[in-house]
């Protein structure tokens, strides 16, 4: 077999060369992902597209075959799914885990092509590759028709923004290139898919293995007129047009090398801008005009959408990365409560009132999930009622952030539209969001500015407000010592209150139950009392087993600096279990009570507390000097700041 | 109003993106400096993400002492030019222990000479991202690779369990003692680079131009004996032939191709009637199945 490139015949030297380049400028890019589900074929067209399409070089020819007779699964055939699939762990399962990007060109466009995994375990690298395309070829083996994995597939497809679809019905021999079964499964695919907003879908029949319809028209199938792959590949048009929308800059980089030069860089997420047009600063509505376009090739007289450039701008206005220059005739929405559809990639379930940290192209701030409103089922797209969102799984949720982020609806703005969630433990990427639509709520309810504010209260009582937060297993001793400890304070003048886990879920909390989702909202709705609590000047002891780590961390950043105290009351399981003063365990270890903490749920210690109380031998009177100790400590130490800073 | 991007200007805006996230993101960022042709685009790249501030990060060679003497008389040349703060590291364990390509193979040299000295570099600083110029179209482990790709505090990357990378909205969260590889070059092809050397006059090691130089045939490979270190096997004669090298590494594991392309053009004009890619001419390639996703878990670029 020889291989010869496909470009070469026609190149002389030197000139050749300059006029091919010269095409090569003018050629348009399109990026485009093959999914579906497992073995429907997809490495395999890569393959194929690679091959014929001349992208193979004889030593990875050789490799190849080589590995084809090793790993393959075509008998004595080359086994291009080897070309793509390439961890070992790949080759020796003989399946796809993670997008592999590879890379072609014909004379009239070039591809940038990712191959994603079919296994549902592995969703979340599929919407990895499907982020950064535009069309989708989505492949049904002709024998099996529509399955889940294709139903899923098209749903993420389509609510990350692809509007092109090419329906690729292989492995066609194998039915005896039947114009029938192609047609019933056109048929199926056009049903289900028709909300999916698709603007394009354009069925072929091929086979992949053997090349029909996708680089040279199939003799064997008459019956379809339709274009081949490749030539509905190189002529499809997928322009969005993000230059035609309001311009938008999110501000990714202040560059500031002396006293003389302040730019803004980033990349322009849409529309164009021109020096001399006025921008607005989307978050603090200031406006100024843009004095230069810096490049390192010199100033520009424009920057259009896809460009990364440095604004200089007429005047000091404040600006810091996450904040978004944009067109003051159409701004974007600035809010902290908005509905979004996530998809969520993390084996740990998304529970609502659990706090994430949420990315978009450069801003960055916490946020919860107030409301998961619905789930959204593959199969069939019925909205379900669900408490959490688990892997691989799609909901509509609404989100809360604690600070305000610029954005646009994803279906304006696929740039300024989309955000991801991180854990803020593993630092994990856990979900997906694609925005829909800010809550009337958070326009309308602005934060009123008291002339009596914390401090003064706190004055009033002679005392700085503190939230010590205990934390232990159920029976450790935390409200022995938080009682004592108040009874304490109080004889030293201190105004407190103790919020308890018990009494809390009598009243406040008596909705609430104990699966891993009601935890956390428990522990939340806690945390925001225990917030306005300390708002009002008060020392608040708050008492609660609280057993996950992201939770406390949640509430110790709704507090002001240095006023979360998190007191470690750290009693073995043992001794709990053996001390059992509501005989709560004996009870759990039968079996009679669901998810209690340290038998059937887990508890996580905290790694770092401000206080850690090992109870094991000790009276509760010695826990509660240690926490005067450090809460006199403290004091001293503040006032002697404040009197210090003179303010 | 024409505002279509090409190719490569949307290329160009991927990676000076990637740049300036990185800058804006992590605390001790550097770049991993290895004096090639991708090298020499990842640092003009990064002259422009910044201009006109200088790369707001230093710059790192790792020596294995093997490289070619053009490639280390060029990167101190580009440092004094561009003036940017040159940082190189050598394994001195392995020097001590005279770890070279020919006692100890490629493997081994490889190994002790680049991986554990990056490793042992990165620690040294306490950098905690670091800019590579891989390409996705270079090796199969490598177009499986993040943008930003996740290392442990051991350096190792998990293959199996990448963070998903959705849109231009990269995850730069890590712990203390983690750090992340960052690839700019990702979605670049290797005629993509030659390209834009073309288009921007970016200067690159003259050893990639045709001229006339001492090899000896050794194993298949055409190697250019570029010091009195590599003894002659019995049998073996230095040659002067006309000779180029597509990629750069060490000069023993270095395979030179005949060729007269001594132009930009006539460079790019042999590629497109290349039979074999690139990584063709690098012996650590080949040493074993699935040898570059092993050097790379173990935290080789």
């Amino acid at each position: 077999m020889t291989m010869r490139h496909i470009m070469a015949k026609s190149l002389a030297p030197t000139d050749g060369v300059r006029d091919y380049l010269a095409a090569q400028e003018k050629k348009s890019l399109l990026r485009f992902l093959t999914c579906g589900s497992v073995d429907d074929g997809k490495s395999t067209l890569i393959g194929r597209l690679l091959s014929d399409t001349k992208q193979i070089f004889e030593d990875q020819l050789a490799a190849l075959e080589r590995d084809s007779r090793k790993h393959g699964t075509t008998g004595d055939d080359i086994d291009f799914a080897l070309l793509v699939d390439g961890l070992e762990a790949e080759r020796e399962q003989g399946i796809t885990i993670d997008v592999a990007y590879r890379f072609f060109a014909t004379p009239k466009r070039k591809f940038i092509v990712a191959d994603t995994p079919g296994h549902e375990q592995y969703t979340r690298n599929m919407a990895t590759g499907a982020s950064t395309a535009d069309l989708a070829i989505v492949l049904i083996d002709a024998r099996q028709g529509v399955l889940r994995q294709t139903r899923r597939h098209s749903i993420i497809a389509s609510l990350l923004g692809i509007r092109h679809i090419v329906v690729a019905v292989n492995k066609i021999d194998l039915v005896g290139f039947d114009q029938a079964v192609f047609d019933r499964i056109v048929e199926d695919y056009g049903q289900f898919s028709r909300d999916l907003g698709f603007q394009t879908i354009v069925p072929i029949p091929m086979s992949a293995r053997y090349g029909d319809n996708v680089s040279r028209r199939s003799e064997s199938m008459e019956w379809y007129s339709g274009p081949t792959l490749i030539e509905h590949l190189e002529t499809v048009s997928v322009d969005e047009a993000m230059v035609e929308l309001p311009f938008r800059f999110p501000v990714q980089y202040v560059n500031r090398p002396n006293l003389d030069f302040r730019g803004f860089a980033g990349t322009v997420a849409s529309g164009s801008v021109a020096p001399g047009d006025e921008v607005v600063v989307a978050k603090s509505g200031k406006s100024s005009r843009v004095k230069r376009i810096v490049s390192y090739g010199g100033d520009l007289a424009q920057a259009a959408a896809g460009q990364a450039v440095t604004l200089v701008l007429d005047d000091e206005v404040e600006i810091s990365r996450g904040n978004m220059l944009v067109s003051p005739a159409a701004r974007p929405q600035v809010a902290d409560q908005f509905a979004a559809n996530i998809v969520w990639f993390d084996e740990h379930a998304l529970l609502p009132g659990r706090s994430y940290i949420l990315r978009t192209e450069t801003d960055q701030t916490s946020a919860t999930v107030t409301d998961l409103k619905y789930r959204i089922n593959v199969n069939d797209f019925a909205h379900e009622a669900a408490k959490s969102l688990e892997m691989n799984e799609v909901g509509i949720c609404n989100i809360s952030t604690r600070t305000p982020i610029a954005f646009d609806p994803f279906a304006e703005n696929r740039t300024t539209g989309a955000f991801i969630l991180i854990d803020r433990i593993s630092n994990a990427t856990v979900g997906a969001g694609m925005i829909l639509h800010s809550l009337r709520r958070a326009e309308n309810i602005h934060w009123q500015s008291l002339d009596v504010g914390k401090r003064v209260r706190a004055d009033m009582k002679n005392q700085r407000p503190a939230v010590f937060w205990f934390t232990g297993l159920s029976g450790s001793g935390k409200s022995t010592i938080a009682n004592l400890f108040e009874k304490k304070l109080f004889a030293t003048g201190r105004h407190t209150y103790i919020l308890d886990g018990d009494n809390v879920r009598h009243g406040l909390n008596r909705d609430l139950g104990f699966t891993d989702a009601e935890r956390v909202e428990n522990i939340r709705r806690v945390a925001e009392v225990a917030r306005l609590m300390a708002d009002a000047g008060l020392i608040v002891i708050v008492s609660f087993i609280s057993p996950f780590s992201a939770e406390r961390r949640m509430a110790r950043e709704l507090m002001a600096d240095g006023e979360f105290i998190e007191v470690f009351v750290d009693t073995p399981f043992e001794e709990c279990a053996r001390r059992d003063p509501k005989g709560l365990y004996a009870r759990a270890l039968n079996g009679e009570i669901k998810n209690f903490t340290g038998v059937d749920s887990p508890y996580e210690a905290p790694e770092n507390p401000e206080i850690h109380l090992r109870t094991l031998g000790k009276s509760a009177e010695e826990m509660v000097d240690a926490l005067e100790h450090w809460l006199n400590e403290r004091d001293i130490a503040e006032d002697q700041y404040d009197s210090g800073g003179g303010i | 109003m024409t505002t279509a991007l090409t190719h490569l200007q949307r290329l160009e805006a991927e990676s000076i993106h990637i740049f300036r996230e990185v800058a804006a993101a992590f605390a001790k960022p550097v770049m991993l400096y290895s004096v090639g042709k991708d090298s020499s685009v990842l640092m003009h790249l990064a002259m422009k993400a910044f201009y006109p501030a200088k790369p707001p990060f230093p710059f790192l060679h790792v020596d294995t002492t093997w490289k070619f003497r053009e490639m280390i008389a060029f990167r101190d040349q580009m440092a004094q030019k561009l003036g940017f703060d040159l940082l190189v590291h050598v394994n001195e364990d392995g020097v001590r222990d005279n770890i070279n390509p020919f006692d100890h193979g490629s493997n081994t040299h490889t190994h002790v000479m680049k991986t554990v000295a990056l490793r042992q570099a990165l620690d040294k600083y306490g950098f905690d991202a670091a800019f590579g110029g891989a390409r996705r179209d270079e090796e199969k482990s490598r177009a499986k690779e993040r943008i930003f790709s996740f290392r442990n505090a051991q350096h190792v990357w998990d293959p199996k369990n990448q963070r998903p990378e959705m849109w231009k909205i990269f995850n730069t969260r890590i712990a203390s003692g983690e750090s992340i590889r960052v690839f700019p070059l990702s979605n670049w092809t290797e005629l993509d680079i030659w390209q834009y050397i073309l288009q921007e006059s970016i200067p690159i090691v003259p050893l990639y131009f045709a001229k006339e130089r001492p090899v000896v045939e050794r194993d298949g490979m055409l190697i250019l004996r570029d010091d009195e270190r590599m003894k002659l096997r019995p049998g073996e004669t230095v040659e002067n032939r006309l000779v180029r090298f597509r990629t750069l590494g060490c000069y023993p594991l270095t395979g030179a191709i005949e060729s007269d392309a001594d132009t930009l053009e006539a460079i790019v004009g042999e590629m497109l009637t290349a039979r074999t890619s690139e990584r063709q001419g690098r012996l650590i390639d080949r040493d074993e199945a699935g040898s570059m996703e092993k050097k790379k878990r173990e935290g080789y670029f």
